[in-house]
């Protein structure tokens, strides 16, 4: 039986990106509202990486907030170990959230610059009851170790450090509530790719010694190809593809994935002849009808303008394109 | 044959007079660029490139200065001319795409105006020659319905659209070379690899050289004939980009490649190159990259290794390869 850890289902999240309220008046327009993320189901198994991948305003991020509750679903459920999240309330809450916590991006903006380290990284051992009194102090440097600082980088603050050791620190942050479960959101997007190597295998490193599951979100395919057991392709709010990450790459099912996969430059100078990526993505307040994708679809069918496709079994996932219902995509 | 290269820089410094010292933040770096070439320059940020180019074309910001060393265009040196004509080498000779497409469009007037006075500034056409070269050349970089879309504003335009008019700006002058710095890096994947394409097109037809600065080793390989890599404002290595790509040389490449993920691969751990490029403030001596690097000798600790050549096309600063070839050891 898989051991399934986090489960979503028909998650969607809306935005009103209306005018205030007089232009509105005087312009005679409508409410508006944008569909960020729109219906998307996963699972995710423990001890595993699922990646979440697509481009910029495809949603990773909306997800990713709804997951560690920091944005309200529109629609839809998160169940973590079969409890359904947003029925928790006080004490089993508050344990809820000690098993869940997020890296982000950009790690100065979430590590408090008037803080010492040492500080940032012990708040959540109190705030949760992990440790008290001199032992704080003890598990703060155990973690600065853990994730390759050293326990005298403690007294320093956040600007004292790079950009890669800033992200070790949030990491640090991260674990000390002894969690089971971490979003990373883009957790190396804005470093360079030697120190994203460093960052990337730590993580690893640390998946394998505390047992932890990753929600990986990530615009860079191959960083998602090296770290993730099973991945996501979201467009334009919708997720078109799930697949084992082997059988993504080497059998995308959505024309999109394909598209995707054509536009990573060749490192490896196969000099592999590549269809050519075409257009851009679409406006999401006014996003195309039917399939998101169609303007942009090698294989665009009538019925893809009409009709959103629904998502289909594949060899080890899902995918959702008209296209799979009669053959699979030539 | 003696004609010189297109561009040739020889043994540029750039510095930074601070209060607490001058920062040295490009160290000797020489370079050409041939007739047609796409040359890459790659490496991490902070590593230098930006300040390379901007001292080609004569756009340094102050205090930041030429401290040393000569820039040729066709031989004839560029890096101490007057403001004017610098100014107008720019504007006919060198062309320039930024990351950012509005560092390059004025939001104020419609495509079509900045076409076309660029056009008529540098080529003696009239008006009506000027805007059908601006319209097609909007039609060859991709702008669709370019003979209507030619009087939209800048911001009509999405972000990919608007690198694609930078790029015909940058070519409405027929320069000999254009300078590229991060075109792509704000651009989606999927744009990334239409701009490219449509950047690397346009120059060979046209036989504009290319400098491409990214620290993005896969649009190098896609694009660039050779690459050069910077590390702490020096070069580490110079080649073919196949060669280099394939059977880098320097440590630092090296590490650097393996340090990349890529689609294909099956290897569970990335390369890790311990530390991080050391501050303008506190380069070390001899090699810059010698606390880094897997292979460091006393003499790297002492002595900074000039740019060795390697066979014919080849030259990396690193002193493994200074030693005769049964000497030379391979990372
Ligand atoms: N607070 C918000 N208000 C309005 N629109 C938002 C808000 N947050 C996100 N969006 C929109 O939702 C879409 C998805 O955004 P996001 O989840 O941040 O995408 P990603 O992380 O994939 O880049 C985008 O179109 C974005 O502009
Ligand atoms: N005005 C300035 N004063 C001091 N140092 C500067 C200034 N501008 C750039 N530098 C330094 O010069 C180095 C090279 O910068 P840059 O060329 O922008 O790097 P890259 O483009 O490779 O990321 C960096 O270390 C940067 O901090
Ligand atoms: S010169 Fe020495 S320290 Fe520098 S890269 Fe070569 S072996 Fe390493
Ligand atoms: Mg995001
Ligand atoms: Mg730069």
């Amino acid at each position: 039986m898989a051991d399934t850890v986090l489960q979503v289902a028909g998650l969607t999240r809306y935005f009103d990106v209306s005018k205030p309220w007089l232009n509105r008046v005087l312009e005679r327009e409508e409410r508006q509202f944008l569909t960020a993320v729109d219906d998307a189901s996963f699972e995710i198994e423990r001890g595993e990486t699922f990646a979440l991948v697509g481009e910029s305003g495809s949603g990773k991020s909306t997800i990713a907030k709804m997951i560690v509750g920091l944005l309200a679903p529109s629609r839809g459920t998160i169940a973590f170990d079969g409890e359904p999240m947003h029925i928790q309330q006080g004490a089993a809450m508050r344990n809820l959230r000690r098993r869940f916590q997020m890296i982000f991006q950009d790690p100065f903006a979430s590590l408090n610059p008037r803080w010492r380290v040492g500080e940032i990284i012990a708040e959540p051992i109190r705030t949760f009851g992990i440790a008290s009194g001199a032992e704080v102090e003890r598990e703060v440097a155990r973690l600065l170790e853990v994730v390759g600082l050293s326990a005298t980088d403690a007294g320093k603050f956040p600007h004292e450090f790079s950009g890669g050791q800033r992200q070790r620190i949030a990491i640090a942050r991260a674990l000390s509530s002894k969690p089971e479960f971490i979003v990373c959101d883009e957790p190396t997007s804005a470093l360079d790719v030697s120190v994203q190597a460093q960052i990337l295998n730590l993580m690893r490193d640390l998946q394998d010694e505390f047992g932890l599951t990753y929600l990986l979100i990530s615009h860079d395919l191959s960083v998602v190809r090296h770290m993730a057991n099973r991945i996501g392709v979201l467009y334009l709010g919708r997720l078109v593809e799930i697949a084992d990450s082997k059988r993504l790459f080497t059998d995308p099912q959505h024309p999109y994935t394909r598209m995707l996969l054509d536009a990573v430059p060749d490192l490896a100078l196969s000099g592999r002849r590549r269809t050519p990526v075409t257009g851009e993505i679409p406006n999401p307040i006014n996003p195309p009808s039917g399939c998101a994708f169609h303007p942009r679809c090698p294989h665009v069918m009538e019925r893809c303008k009409r009709e959103i496709p629904l998502s289909r079994p594949t060899a080890t996932g899902t995918a959702a394109c008209h296209l799979l219902e009669d053959a699979p995509v030539a | 044959m003696t004609t010189p290269p297109l561009l040739s820089v020889r043994d540029l410094v750039v510095e930074f007079p601070t209060r607490r010292g001058t920062l040295r933040a490009i160290d000797k770096v020489s370079f050409d660029i041939a007739e047609g070439e796409v040359l890459g320059m790659v490496g991490e940020s902070g590593a230098g490139k930006s300040l390379i180019g901007a001292a080609i074309i004569g756009l340094l910001e102050p205090p930041g200065r030429i401290a040393g060393g000569e820039i040729l265009l066709r031989g004839e040196r560029i890096d101490s001319l007057a403001a004017e004509p610098m100014r107008r080498i720019r504007g006919k000779r060198i062309g320039m795409v930024f990351q950012d497409p509005l560092t390059s469009l004025n939001p104020l007037y419609t495509v079509a105006e900045q076409l076309i006075e660029t056009i008529r500034t540098h080529i003696d056409c009239n008006d009506r020659e000027a805007r059908e070269r601006a319209v097609a050349l909007l039609d060859r970089v991709g702008i669709p319905a370019a003979a209507r879309r030619i009087n939209d504003y800048p911001h009509h335009f999405s972000g990919g659209m608007r690198q694609r008019v930078v790029i015909a700006l940058a070519l409405a002058a027929e320069p000999e070379l254009v300078i590229a710095d991060e075109p792509t890096t704000a651009l989606d994947v999927s744009v990334q690899a239409q701009i490219i394409d449509v950047l690397k097109e346009i120059c060979a037809e046209r036989g504009a050289s290319v400098m491409l600065i990214t620290h993005d080793m896969g649009v190098i390989a896609e694009t660039a004939d050779r690459v050069a890599v910077l590390y702490a404002g020096r070069l580490a290595e110079i080649g073919p980009v196949r060669d280099v790509i394939q059977h880098a040389e320097h440590p630092y490449t090296q590490g650097l490649m393996g340090s990349i993920p890529t689609l294909t691969q099956t290897s569970s751990r990335l390369v890790q190159i311990p530390g991080s490029m050391p501050r303008l403030d506190a380069i070390p001596q001899g090699c810059a990259f010698n606390p880094r690097c897997p292979h460091a000798m006393e003499r790297c600790r002492r002595d900074r290794p000039g740019l060795l050549p390697r066979g014919a096309d080849r030259e990396v600063a690193c002193w493994l390869y200074e030693a005769a070839e049964e000497e030379v050891r391979h990372g």
